[in-house]
């Protein structure tokens, strides 16, 4: 379809460059492709890549200006500029305690920029460069969390606390174990990591919607038919997800989320409603809602862009290639071998 | 000698009902707006032949030790009893066997041997192809006029099956690159780019990076769909063989993929000896 599409606008340019400028007509307006059931078509391959944060930063508007978009459009060229140098092949090893390197450099050099994709752009909503993700409440930033959601975060902090970071592979981010992308890519709601593979599948079918996400290869599959809803304990990754269309929007509305797919404070309670409109042959306008009164003291909603994408999206075989996980357990290990005091028959 | 005839019309009789049968097949399989079969739904195979592609008899474990008399369960599958034990089955291999180079199969009695180490599934790797098919679990097919992709319950593995060839695959996969195609009412998958890691089956059957599975979905009827994969690697086999198994339609209107993310139900398998306390 999007070949298609392609090669449709590849011919209207071309026409449009031969046409005398003198009897040039204004170009055919663009019309939402649709599927045989007559709803816009959302398939192919999407991300959505920003460097625009979910929150705003304090003393920004909602719509950056003009230099403000060229200011941090240029600090990230600038970084990719940096982190994309060749690496010197005769570079020591990284001192003992790291090099001070951040990130996705680990505080050894890890990755450079070859291995990252983190969006160069700040997003663009109905033509404004936007500041944040987050646009109600209005200062974009997430409203204050509930007392009750306070207690069990401390509740939490407490349980935790009688551990170290790198004791148990539990203990370890859900992204470093591979069970779920980094940040809240497959979501919902379907965020940016501001790392690398925000991209996205969709396909339509008349029952179902499928959206998968490439890290880790994960697929919501969203029913539009009606059906019972689910039994209170079961309980999925990415939640359970119901879909509709209102128009040519799709709504989607999830709950029944799995325990440990939390999002921020939020828990398992929460409910959230997303909104998918094809607005132009480039873009789908992507809008969500949270609404979790356990946690948040009035519900939230953001919004960005998804763009399409040319290129394949390719396996990620994260689980299967886990040597990180292990190495950082066997790391601390040795580390607390190295601290422990030597016994005195040694 | 009135049986010469009346053979004949037996002859006939079963021809003209083999028609019919056919004829009723065609017309009672759903079909897209553009009259392809509609193979959207959710599947799953009846069959043994995770535990072994080839003909088997069922036997105590997938994991044997020597015993006084005969073998018996090793130790570390010894608790499973009766639920650890391999039904039997008459494989799925057309000619039952499959045509192993001498070294290849020396490697599969040498995997069956070190099953409980060397198994993808036990790890929740990705489960490769055509294992994906008939692994104990559902799958569903998303079809529509431009997409064809499936998605697997164990292990929340996917295939992005591509209707125009992207050419040849990049790199190499646990699930490998597939490209589909219809020949007749026959959807066809090549798939390339494979690594070396997945098996076939929890009898060792194995490949090398070379393999090469071309897969036919044809569909019975509605509730059922014949599945063909013919499987290519010279440096394994010395010739293509091909499985074949019928594929079955979770009828239940209410039926949905579940969820089977068993990464973290292999942790402790995997890194419970890097924890800070060992389990005893």
């Amino acid at each position: 379809m999007l070949d298609r599409i392609a090669r449709l606008v590849s011919v209207a340019v071309i026409a449009a460059l031969m046409t005398p400028l003198a009897t040039a007509q204004p170009a055919k307006p663009w019309r939402v492709p649709r599927t045989a059931d007559g709803h816009p078509d959302l398939q192919g391959n999407w991300t959505n890549a920003t460097l625009t944060p979910l929150t705003r930063p304090t003393g920004q508007e909602r719509a950056l200006t003009k230099e403000q978009v060229i200011r941090v459009e240029k600090i990230r060229a600038d970084t990719i500029d940096r982190l994309s140098q060749a690496s010197d092949p005769n570079r020591p090893a990284p001192p003992k305690g790291g090099d001070g390197s951040v990130g996705a450099a680990g505080m050894v050099g890890g990755y450079n920029y070859f291995y990252i994709d983190a969006g160069d752009h700040a997003m663009v909503v109905n033509g404004e460069h936007r500041s944040s993700i987050v646009v109600d409440p209005a200062d974009g930033r997430i409203p204050p969390l509930t007392q009750e959601a306070r207690d069990r975060m401390a509740a939490n902090g407490k349980r935790m606390s009688g551990f170290g970071q790198y004791d148990n592979p539990e203990n370890r981010p859900l992204a470093e174990r591979c069970m779920l992308s980094f940040g809240s890519n497959a979501g919902p709601p379907m965020l940016p990591n501001y790392f690398y593979n925000n991209n996205y599948t969709i396909v339509q079918t008349a029952n179902d919607v499928m959206i998968m996400t490439e890290m880790v290869h994960d697929a919501r599959i969203i029913r539009l038919r009606p059906g019972p809803a689910l039994p209170e304990q079961v309980r999925l990754w990415f939640g359970d997800s119901r879909g509709r269309w209102v128009g040519d929007t799709l709504v989607i509305e999830t709950g029944n989320f799995h325990p440990d797919q939390t999002f921020g404070a939020s828990g398992e309670r929460r409910r959230v409603t997303e909104r998918l409109h094809r607005v132009d042959q480039r873009t789908i306008l992507y809008r969500f809602t949270i609404d979790d009164p356990s946690t948040f003291t009035k519900p939230w909603s953001g919004e960005l862009p998804f763009l399409t994408m040319d290129d394949l999206i390719y396996e990620y075989a994260c689980h299967e290639g886990n040597y990180a996980l292990a190495n950082v357990l066997s790391g601390a290990r040795a580390a607390e071998r190295e601290a422990a005091p030597a016994k005195p028959d040694q | 000698m009135s049986s010469v005839p009346s053979r004949v019309g037996l002859v006939l009789f079963f021809i003209g009902a083999g028609a019919l049968e056919a004829q009723r097949a065609s017309l009672s399989i759903p079909r897209t707006a553009r009259g392809k079969p509609d193979l959207n739904g959710i599947w799953q195979a009846m069959t043994t032949a995770n535990y072994d592609l080839e003909p088997h008899v069922a036997r105590p474990a997938l994991a044997m030790r020597p015993g006084p008399v005969v073998p018996v369960p090793a130790k570390e599958v010894l608790a499973f009893g009766a639920v650890g034990a391999v039904p039997g089955g008459l494989g799925v291999v057309v000619g039952g066997r499959i045509p192993y180079l001498p070294e290849a199969l020396a490697k599969r009695q040498e995997n069956q041997a070190n099953w409980l180490s060397r198994d993808p599934e036990i790890k929740c790797y990705l489960p490769g192809l055509p294992r994906a098919t008939y692994l104990p679990f559902p799958f569903q097919i998303f079809q529509s006029a431009s997409k064809f992709f499936i998605a697997y319950e164990f292990a929340g593995a996917v295939r992005d099956i591509y209707l125009k060839d992207p050419g040849p695959p990049q790199v190499d996969t646990w699930m490998g690159q597939s490209v589909g195609r219809w020949d007749g009412d026959t959807f066809v998958v090549e798939v390339t780019g494979f690594n070396d890691q997945s098996w076939f089956d929890r009898s060792g059957n194995h490949h090398s990076e070379f393999l090469k599975v071309v897969e036919r979905y044809t569909m019975a009827d509605r509730d059922h769909l014949w599945y063909e994969a013919t499987i290519e690697d010279p440096k394994t086999f010395s010739r293509p063989w091909t499985i074949r198994l019928p594929l079955y339609r979770h009828i239940d209107p209410d039926a949905r993929l579940g969820q089977f993310k068993c990464v973290e139900f292999v942790e402790e398998l995997l890194y419970g000896h890097l924890r800070k306390n060992p389990l005893k």
